[in-house]
């Protein structure tokens, strides 16, 4: 007590100095600061002048490939033109309300999931048992009076989308396994689970997905063959489980010991232990990094185009070397298709700051 | 007690069973691949590498010519991988530290401008802006023909810059061995002053001597004459420049993507470990009557970089990794000369295991150096 009361002791210069707030000094406070302002300012400027000249004032809003030829600025009807083929690649043209349908449906149910009060078992069931069948058959056709269209027709923003997708939903059960079993108490089953994660870990991407499309029909029993997209898809859920287990081996020793420990006292075996008490804890707190996570995958499906296939990059870059329109509309596809990654990305990106937010109030 | 209760001899089982699956998987594809290529006439084995490898790469950090081994090949490859990942990283580093820095300036402004690049860089896939740059370069500057000539012997086009190159004509053995003495000393000279520092309290010129202890020695050299310098100017010719230092697009764009998706974690590594400082430590140091830039470099830094080094780690294996988008634009690293000898010798499986090796052994050892250099950072708990 007596301590407390010496502590506080007014020692005479009692205040700090109060601040003085105000935009004003924000900006222009010290010489310094003021320098920083109008350097800064003058960037803006320049920048917003320069994307305002090339997107507006210089820009041909009608025309073809000739007037935009012309002009130095943004070529709007290149991009009119080709958005179809952008967004959905070489999918049959008649048939493109089926991915927009399948895309639209898409976006509204990742747009419902992500509402915390949502989150049930009935809605994991909703999207295995009645979206992703539905998105399937409408990609893929050959039910309900759709015509049959080939995987290798298949492109565009759907196509980054369900690399993506599929590639988290098939990679988190395995990714989970994996943390599983190297956090196990049998030094074999860990050995091989380290052995795999800092493997993939330790290599590139695209050196993977060179694995499942050069090396894995060489593994393959002759007269099997595996379609080009779904090779493409193993390497990225391959390569996601890896990543995810690491995550989750994280939230899985933030949960303490006790836990474990308490319900094995209950009698529960291992398997119930970890289904009822420990993985329920731990996944709550690896929701925001695997959203991060996500934003990742999702534009790291570009680098299919390297192995050839048709994803948005690659649909956005042949729209570009067409020869109607070579040369002419680089900057336009690139900055488009920059605009529609930035877009979902940052979108995700929010989303996992208001989870981190949502979890930190009603979880502590 | 039923054997077959002994939790021991389950955990046994469970280890037996999974090592099993795991071979039996192995054998499986070993014996499916074996059967294939033998079926489809390719040849296994790393015999292959010996062989003359008889393309043309447009790079090359070492000497090579198409007459040269595969091995040397690859190695040339393995070369301008680690050449363009350490540029990116060096270069990275520095730019994203003052972007770090701006981020958590106290102009608003500043501050904002700073966000909104890490925003933009973090936001779009990093190969959407290789091929970004990669045909702005070419787009933007005229054809080799009509190559700028913006100082005598400097041109640009393109198909890239062309510099002169400077080479030692003579005495370049005398040169290395004064170089690597001079280094030596000057390390040795910014210790001791430091520790004088130390001691005394007082400031030394510990630093500018050992400056000059690194630049006298080869100015000596050259000064008696016992090294000499040659220049290599480069010739416009008809069709293309011969000669001098060629820094070729697809390198530029391929280390100006790198080097920015670097920069843009490492302003967020850094303001995240600078911000976990708490505020009683400028507090302190303020009223120690330190200035701010001095707070910032003796007190928050040095224990920010404990919570820093971490994951930079990672964005240093992440560049590292990253390097390989270089096969999209056709700069020749590691993957691309792989490629390239997987479409001539068909031996797929060998040579991605080649390059998967390569890999996985690079980022062991970077992660390694990390980690010493981490350890050294590290709280000293005495």
């Amino acid at each position: 007590m007596a301590e407390t009361q010496a502590l506080s002791l007014p020692l005479g210069a009692a205040k700090p100095p109060a601040r003085r707030s105000g935009w004003f000094k924000a900006y222009f406070g010290t010489p310094l600061n003021s320098m920083i302002s109008l350097a800064s300012m003058a960037a803006i400027f320049f920048l917003g002048k320069l994307a305002f000249g090339w997107l507006v004032v210089n820009a041909v809003f009608s025309g073809d490939a000739a007037t935009c030829k012309a002009s130095s600025g943004a070529c709007w009807p290149f991009l009119a033109e080709k958005l179809r083929y952008m967004i959905f690649g070489f999918y049959p043209f008649e048939e493109q309300w089926r991915p927009l349908l399948a895309l639209t449906l898409f976006l509204a149910s990742c747009l419902i999931s992500m509402m915390p009060r949502f989150w049930s078992r009935a809605l994991l069931y909703a999207w295995l048992l009645v979206v992703l069948p539905i998105l399937y058959v409408l990609m893929a056709g050959g039910a309900f009076g759709l015509s049959p269209v080939p995987t290798s027709s298949w492109g565009g923003l759907p196509l980054s989308f369900m690399l993506s997708f599929i590639g988290l939903v098939c990679a988190l059960p395995l990714g989970i396994g994996l943390a599983l079993a190297r956090a196990s108490s049998l030094p074999a089953i860990r050995v091989l689970a380290v052995g795999f994660i800092e493997i993939v870990r330790g290599v590139p991407l695209i050196s993977i997905l060179f694995m499942a499309t050069v090396m894995l029909p060489l593994f393959m029993p002759e007269g099997v063959t595996i379609d080009k997209l779904l090779r493409a898809q193993v390497a990225i859920i391959i390569f996601a489980a890896a990543y995810i287990a690491e995550i989750v081996r994280g939230g899985l020793q933030d949960v303490p010991e006790g836990q474990f420990e308490a319900g094995q006292s209950l009698g529960l075996s291992y398997w119930q232990v970890m289904r009822k008490i420990v993985l329920p804890q731990a996944l709550k707190k690896v929701i925001p990094p695997m959203v991060g996570l996500f934003i990742g995958f999702f534009q790291d499906t570009t680098l299919v185009t390297i192995v050839g296939l048709l994803d948005f990059l690659d649909t956005v870059r042949s729209a570009l070397r067409d020869p109607e329109w070579q040369g002419i509309a680089v900057l336009e596809g690139y900055v488009f298709a920059a605009a529609v990654y930035f877009t979902f990305s940052a979108l995700m990106g929010l989303y996992s700051r208001f989870l981190e937010q949502h979890f930190r109030v009603t979880h502590g | 007690m039923n054997i077959l209760n002994d939790m021991r001899f389950r955990a046994l089982c469970y280890q037996i069973g999974a090592i099993g699956l795991v071979a039996a998987a192995a054998w499986t594809m070993f014996a499916t691949a074996s059967d294939n290529l033998a079926k489809q006439n390719i040849a296994t084995g790393f015999g292959f590498l010996a062989r003359q490898a008889g393309f043309v790469i447009s790079e090359t950090a070492i000497a090579y010519q198409p007459t040269d081994s595969i091995a040397r090949a690859i190695l040339v490859g393995i070369v301008n991988t680690v050449k363009v990942s350490l540029l990116a990283a060096v270069l990275g580093t520095i730019l994203g530290l003052f972007v770090g820095v701006a981020r958590m300036s106290r102009n608003p402004l500043l501050a904002r401008l700073a966000l909104a690049y890490v925003e933009v860089l973090r936001n779009v896939p990093l190969l959407l802006y290789l091929f970004l740059w990669y045909s702005l370069i070419i787009l933007v500057f005229p054809p080799v023909k009509q190559a700028l000539n913006i100082l005598p012997g400097v041109y640009l086009s393109n198909s890239g810059l062309v510099l002169p190159a400077v080479f030692v004509e003579n005495g370049a053995v005398l040169l290395a061995l004064f170089v690597c003495a001079g280094v030596a000393a000057a390390i040795l000279i910014q210790r001791i002053g430091q520790q004088r520092r130390i001691a005394t309290g007082k400031s030394n010129h510990g630093m500018a001597i050992a400056g000059l202890a690194l630049l006298l020695p080869p100015l000596l050299l050259w000064l008696l004459g016992l090294v000499s310098f040659g220049w290599d100017i480069p010739q416009a010719g008809r069709f293309r420049l011969t000669g001098g230092l060629h820094v070729r697009p697809e390198f530029v764009a391929l280390l100006f993507g790198l080097l920015l998706s670097v920069s843009a974690s490492v302003a967020e590594i850094v303001r995240a470990g600078i911000q976990a400082i708490g505020p009683g430590q400028w507090e302190a140091a303020a009223a120690l009557g330190l200035h701010r830039s001095r707070v910032m470099r003796l007190v928050v830094l040095p224990q920010a970089l404990r919570l820093i080094i971490p994951p930079l780690t990672n964005t240093y294996l992440t560049v590292f990794k990253n390097s390989s988008l270089a096969i999209a634009i056709g700069y020749p690293d590691l993957v691309m000369v792989s490629n390239t000898v997987m479409n001539q010798t068909g031996q797929a499986i060998e040579t991605i295991a080649i390059f998967m090796g390569v890999y996985l052994s690079l980022s062991i050892a970077i992660s390694l150096a990390m980690n010493w250099y981490n350890a050294r950072v590290a709280l000293k708990v005495r």
